[in-house]
């Protein structure tokens, strides 16, 4: 067990703890912080397996700076989108309107005048 | 009590999924590698043109994945461009008067600028790059636009498309040049490496600070009367 496999274990346990998020919360940027916690976890393993012979491998560590600057843009584009589906349907869930928790809806309704 | 069974569900799925991810990661741990990437890298960073392996990687070797990037960062930028409505990418009503903000930026706005010239070429030959340098620039175009400070460049016009491609367009010209020569595609020639690579580096620094930035300008939707979320209820 050397110190770079454990920088891997814990990009394991980073993609669990996101998995359960991700599948568990509700509000659309919780889901998104867990999706991110699971592209943390992939980077954290791919640079923590690519040291274990002592020796850091550049190659790897490219990919992963590739990935977070992609990572980065992908999350604000997502931002957006979720403020512009917040902004058009007063929701922060993908829940359908119909059921209980469609209580924010009016309230946004509301706020705007007529709906786009 | 439904509930309680379907969280207990889900929790045994991640940690199924975590457990039998840890058996890959410690069974991959265990053989050896194929190649010898390090010491292949290591061997050919003579002709890279730069002296840091990684920046060696991004430019060059890999400079596909790099160009692909750009490309990707291009598209996400012009979406969010397009979500968002034309007079909020100009809102006087998110400008602050806060005058520490204020205080704060004439201090540290030109130190950040130079901090990301500084990080772009410190790129060739120790950790940084156009990616770093980038995102300090983005972070001071954020700075600035939360002081206030206006921007022309980030209106959607012309002035903010050419922004957004040139990283893209210098890269891909560069790429499509080096095959029309009769080399591969992406193939520097040997004796222009370091200044092409400088190029490549330098309009990609200056491209990812724009896309970065007109991510954060195009993210609040405030056409109609709705608040800033955090201001007033």
């Amino acid at each position: 067990m050397t110190s770079a496999l454990l920088y891997a274990f814990a990009g394991v346990a980073l993609c669990g703890i996101g998995l359960f998020g991700f599948l568990r919360l509700q509000h659309l940027l919780r889901k998104l912080m867990a999706f991110n916690l699971i592209g943390s976890g992939v980077f954290l393993i791919m640079v923590g397996l690519a040291q274990r012979n002592g020796q850091p491998d550049p190659v790897p560590q490219a990919l992963v700076l590739t990935g977070i600057v992609v990572a980065i843009a992908a999350t604000a584009l997502a931002v957006v989108l979720i403020r512009r589906y917040y902004h058009l349907s007063g929701q922060t869930t993908l829940a359908e309107p119909a059921r209980e928790n469609a209580r924010p809806k009016a309230r946004a309704v509301n706020r705007e005048g007529a709906p786009e | 009590m439904r509930r309680f069974f379907g969280v207990t569900v889900l929790a045994a799925v991640c940690l199924a999924f975590a457990g039998a991810l840890m058996i890959t990661v410690w069974h991959i741990s265990g053989t050896q590698a194929p190649v010898d990437l390090p010491g292949l890298l290591a061997e050919n960073l003579e002709a890279s043109g730069v002296e840091h392996p990684i920046t060696a990687v991004l430019l060059n070797f890999r400079s596909y994945d790099t160009l692909l990037e750009i490309g990707v960062l291009v598209i996400a930028g012009i979406a969010g461009i397009s979500m968002a409505k034309t007079t909020s990418l100009e809102d006087p009503l998110l400008r602050t008067s806060d005058s520490l903000l204020y205080a704060l930026q004439r201090w540290f706005v030109p130190l950040m600028l130079v901090l990301a010239g500084y990080l772009l070429w410190a790129g060739s030959d120790r950790p940084g790059g156009a990616f770093q340098a980038g995102a300090v620039l983005a972070a001071s175009g954020v700075m600035m636009r939360l002081g206030g400070i206006p921007m022309e460049f980030l209106r959607p016009g012309v002035l903010l498309r050419l922004g957004l491609a040139l990283g893209f367009s210098v890269f891909l010209l560069v790429a499509v040049a080096s095959a029309m020569a009769g080399d591969a595609f992406l193939a520097y020639p040997e004796a222009f490496n370091k200044p092409l690579i400088l190029v490549i580096e330098t309009v990609l620094t200056f491209s990812i600070a724009m896309v970065l930035l007109a991510l954060f300008v195009s993210a609040p939707v405030n056409g109609a009367e709705e608040p800033e979320e955090g201001e007033r209820g």
